[in-house]
């Protein structure tokens, strides 16, 4: 395989970094410019990682040092499909949803906004550098950089409920990074000597079986970003932060960082021959399983809607680590085309939340009667996001449980189908009842409003409403148009595959 | 004949008749001790400096006092570890020093500082001279002169740090006695004090119960100076008592001196298979260790006097030295003696933070750090990079020497003291977050109405050269290794 050396990958990280300084100097004097800065970081970050693309659809990867630390720890950049794919994902939605920040954060006339934007920078930087990570060490330390720079955001309210949420998010997501993570890095080193991703994985063949095991179990229990029960908890926490962060932050950047890294760890640490013989692969599809229906009931029971959107990432962030666990090409695929069918519908999901939060100020889904009459955008869009969760064409999340199936079915594991089914069924019996109340329903006084008429039309700020309709529109898209997407995860899975 | 070949003693005996000079000079200028401290201690590093580059370029030196011939005369060995610790003392006297200049006068009456100047010498002196002799009674003798000057150092605190001082001089005196003895032992044996030549005379003796009891009056001696859990109850009273120059200088170099003196009875004095075959030393340190690490932690979540907790994560942390060194292998080892550089710069910068606080607040109480971001944002920015080195954070340079300890560990199958290694992590990262929570996230109506000014230059600079210097360690690990600490490791690892 051809490698390049180039600097891009770097830049990637670096060009949040940098607008980071700028908006902290630029300050809340220039509002303006400092969203410039945001806005203009964003765009320069997805021109660069999409400048990458063509060469990594040739087969080719990129590659940059940026420092040997000591021999075995080196912090070292490497592009490959599954990389670009994450980075892709990241910054195009990112560039989105700078906008919806704008819109939502002088809407409601939130305090602290420079933080807010200086912080989120740091954290798309800490994702690029996750994605574009050529090693188990550097991906740790970027994994880390997220989880502490995202702690200001979910505790910008800075209330007593923020920051026990956020105290919360942190001991979930800093404890376990380092009390499982790390082990397993180390055991990892100290067995194989190698922390590079590698396509076949980096142990050897005669290892102690239970070592392998432990290690893969410690790996599993370390990356709590994937949010994987019983250490989900962080993730309906985190939804005390400001409805843009828990839509990049908590439906894409923070929790995507982690499903990545499970894939990462199950291919290119373990590899899928080693996983196959110790049939570790189906310990995992238990776990992914069990959270899929338990976090999918648990959200059937909230009324408070963005935890009931936090339940439902919950449970659809372990579609992706069910499709990988199944080793098999169309599971793979399923899995890593979730990432973005997820992304995509999801992100909506949360912005519409937010956009209802700035026009009407609830947040309960039992207050929601008749709101598409007020905000048909919105709820229009609601409705899209919720079709692609639940699965049904001609949307996004479509596309991806269809391959989950196909995997399912490649791996002869009916068992996986059944769960797939189920999830769907109770995905529609908490999704649907939204529309249906926000659309049929007729909306009830309100007691705040006197004399105020609820029919008409009363969008949230235009900054807010065009995001969500454009990544609506997204899903729609990225349903007719799967093969962008599609003809990277053949490379990924040929990758590991060995080219069949 | 050139200067550098005698940068060796005039290391020891610049700081050494500076600290009487600066007394007659005070005589007649006062003002003019404090340049005149500065200066002697900048020429202490630049004397280190040269040291560890011939050191790396040539090897070790051996310098012979007064011509005397060893085993007979006192001889200077220098190799990299005692270059390496040098380096390290003169290094953070120096910049402490600076830091001293502000933070002192509210501590010690004007008139009084050219003694407390002199005090600090003499201490200097003492630590560099443990690190640079290779005579075990010499050593003894620069151990006193470290001890004397820092009983009389601490005792200049605050009220309550003249009991802490004399609690230390008990626990002190019995330590150095214990040396003592052990060394007596040696000598009744041997005949020898050189370090060099009782390696070579020693091992004919590994069977004799002497040379046991020797040993262990060694290492319990030394296991007081470093305050090593259970005789760690002296520590925290002198630390949080004593003035905050003192603490951070204190904090930063005393102990791992002791940790130096320990590698060095146990690696150099000894063959590495007397500590860890012939006797069973080895695991006992590394089961003490373990504790030490777990109650340091332990104890340290309960404090509210920020000093004291910081006290008790210092007694974790001389925990993770003795267990790296005592793991008996390479990475462990290179652990800890990465972690001495990493836990002196991490340590001192937080307790001269904590100084800060003393100085502008005039509370130690944890409860002070609400919103202290509004009024010293540049402080806790460095409270921020050595908050996250302690939790071991990559890049920070604590993460690193956490990396090779836990490394070792695993080699050794040591799991309980991972286990242990990871716990003091987590329970670092509990103080430090709920501290920073405090710092950057406290609620409007609490933050105390009057807004502080920034740290005056001179104490400032100091906290930023050190946490910045946690960053520039951290990513000069790999340097670090392969020029000084891989040439440590003792033979057999």
């Amino acid at each position: 395989m051809e490698t390049i050396i180039s600097t891009k990958p770097l830049l990637a990280v670096l060009v949040s970094l940098i607008a980071t300084i700028l908006i902290a100097i630029t300050g809340e004097r220039a509002r303006n410019l400092r969203e410039t800065w945001t806005i203009l970081a964003a765009v320069t970050k997805f021109g660069i990682v999409i400048s990458m693309l063509p060469d990594i659809l040739n087969g080719k990867v990129i590659e940059y040092t940026l420092l040997k630390i000591t021999p075995e720890l080196i912090l070292q950049f490497k592009v490959d499909a599954l990389g670009i794919f994450f980075a892709i994902t990241a910054s195009f939605l990112w560039i989105i949803t700078s906008f919806y920040s704008i819109g939502y954060m002088r809407g409601l006339k939130e305090h602290a906004q420079t933080r807010y934007f200086a912080y989120f920078a740091i954290a798309l930087s800490a994702t690029m550098g996750v994605a574009f990570s050529a090693n188990i060490f550097t991906a740790f330390l970027f994994y880390e950089i997220i989880t502490v720079s995202t702690f200001p955001l979910v505790a910008h309210k800075e209330t007593e409920e923020a920051k026990r949420g956020a105290r919360k998010y942190l001991t979930y997501l800093l404890g376990t990074s380092v009390a499982f993570q790390l082990t397993a890095i180390v055991i990892t080193y100290n067995i194989s000597g190698n922390l590079n991703f590698s396509y076949k994985g980096v142990f050897g063949g005669n290892v102690s079986h239970l070592i392998i095991t432990i290690t893969f179990l410690l790996y599993i229990a370390g990356i709590t970003k994937a949010a994987i029960m019983p250490l989900h908890s962080w993730l309906p926490a985190a939804m005390v932060a400001p409805t843009p962060v828990s839509a990049l932050l908590h439906a894409v950047a923070v929790v995507k960082t982690g499903v990545f890294m499970v894939i990462r760890v199950v291919l290119h640490i373990f590899g899928i021959d080693l996983l196959k013989n110790l049939d570790l692969g189906t310990i995992l599809a238990v776990i992914a399983s069990f959270t899929i229906i338990s976090a999918s009931v648990i959200a059937l029971r909230q009324d408070n809607l963005k935890l009931r959107l936090a339940y439902s990432t919950v449970s659809q962030l372990s579609y992706i680590v069910l499709g990988v666990a199944l080793l098999t090409p169309s599971g793979i695929t399923g899995s890593v085309m979730h990432i973005v069918a997820h992304a995509f519908g999801k992100i909506t999901l949360f912005f519409t939340a937010g956009a209802i939060y700035i026009a009407t100020h609830k947040t309960k889904i039992s207050e929601l009667d008749g709101i598409g009459r007020q905000m048909p955008f919105t709820m229009g869009a609601f409705t899209v996001g919720a079709l692609s969760m639940i699965g049904i064409p001609p949307f996004s999340g479509f596309i991806s449980k269809w391959y989950l199936s196909l995997g399912a079915l490649e791996a002869g594991d009916i068992f996986v189908l059944a769960v797939l089914a189920t999830s769907t069924i109770l995905n529609a019996c908490y999704f649907m009842p939204i529309v249906y109340v926000a659309f049929m329903k007729e909306p009830k006084p309100d007691p705040h409003h006197h004399g105020y008429n609820s029919t008409a039309i009363h969008e949230a700020p235009v900054f807010a409403v065009a995001p969500l309709v454009l990544t609506a529109i997204g899903t729609v898209l990225i349903f007719f148009y799967p093969s962008f997407f599609l003809e990277i995860i053949k490379i990924i899975v040929a990758n590991v595959t060995g080219g069949n | 004949m050139n200067i550098s070949d005698h940068s060796s003693i005039l290391i020891i005996v610049i700081p050494l008749i500076a600290s009487i000079i600066n007394i007659f000079i005070s005589l007649f200028k006062r003002s003019l001790c404090y340049s005149f401290f500065l200066l002697i201690l900048g020429i202490c590093v630049i004397l280190s400096i040269d040291i560890l580059s011939n050191v790396i370029n040539s090897g070790t030196i051996r310098y012979k006092l007064g011509g005397w011939m060893p085993p007979w005369g006192i001889e200077y060995v220098v190799d990299h570890l005692n270059a390496y610790i040098i380096a390290i003392v003169s290094t953070m006297s120096l910049i402490i020093a600076v830091y001293s200049k502000e933070s002192i006068k509210q501590e010690v009456p004007e008139p009084k500082l050219p003694y407390f100047y002199s005090t600090y010498l003499l201490l200097t002196t003492g630590l560099l001279g443990i690190a640079i002799t290779g005579d075990i009674f010499n050593l003894y003798v620069f151990l006193e002169i470290a001890s004397l000057a820092g009983y009389a150092l601490i005792a200049i605190g605050e009220k309550r740090s003249v009991l802490a001082s004399f609690n230390y001089i008990i626990m002190g005196t019995i330590g150095a006695c214990f040396y003592l003895l052990g060394v007596g032992y040696i000598y009744i044996m041997t005949g020898s004090l050189n370090i060099t030549d009782l390696s070579l005379l020693l091992p004919n003796l590994y069977e004799s119960k002497v040379m046991l009891a020797a040993l262990a009056f060694l290492v319990v001696g030394v296991a007081i100076k470093i305050a090593l859990f259970p005789l760690h109850r002296w520590l925290p009273d002198s630390y949080t008592f004593a003035p905050s120059a003192v603490s951070a200088f204190a904090s930063a170099t005393m102990t791992k001196v002791g940790i130096y003196v320990l590698i060095r009875v146990s690696f150099t004095l000894f063959e590495p298979r007397f500590f860890t075959e012939i006797t069973p030393l080895s695991s006992i340190l590394v089961w003490w260790a373990i504790v030490a690490i777990f109650f340091g932690s332990i104890i340290a979540l309960a404090q509210t006097d920020f000093k004291r907790t910081l006290s008790y994560i210092l007694i974790a942390e001389v925990g993770y030295m003795v267990f790296g060194v005592s793991l008996g292998n390479k990475q462990g080892f290179i652990g800890a003696v990465l972690h001495i550089l990493n836990d002196a710069v991490m340590i001192a910068c937080l307790f001269m933070i904590a100084g800060g606080l003393m100085y502008r607040v005039g509370s130690r109480n944890l409860e002070n750090f609400l919103g202290l971001n509004k009024s010293m944002p540049i402080t806790m920015a460095a409270f921020t990079i050595a908050a996250l080195s302690m939790i071991g954070i990559p890049p920070t340079a604590g993460f690193f020497s956490k990396w090779y300890l836990i490394l070792g560990a695993i080699e050794a199958e040591q799991w309980i003291g991972a286990i242990a290694l990871l716990f003091s992590s987590l329970v670092n990262a509990i103080i430090f977050f709920k501290l920073l929570e405090k710092i950057y996230f406290a609620k409007k109506d609490n933050i105390p109405k009057h807004k502080f000014p920034e740290l005056p230059f001179s104490m400032l600079a100091p906290i930023v050269i050190l946490a910045l210097s946690i960053l520039v360690i951290g990513a000069s690990t790999g340097k670090i290794i392969s020029k000084v600490i891989q040439f440590t490791v003792p033979g057999g690892f």
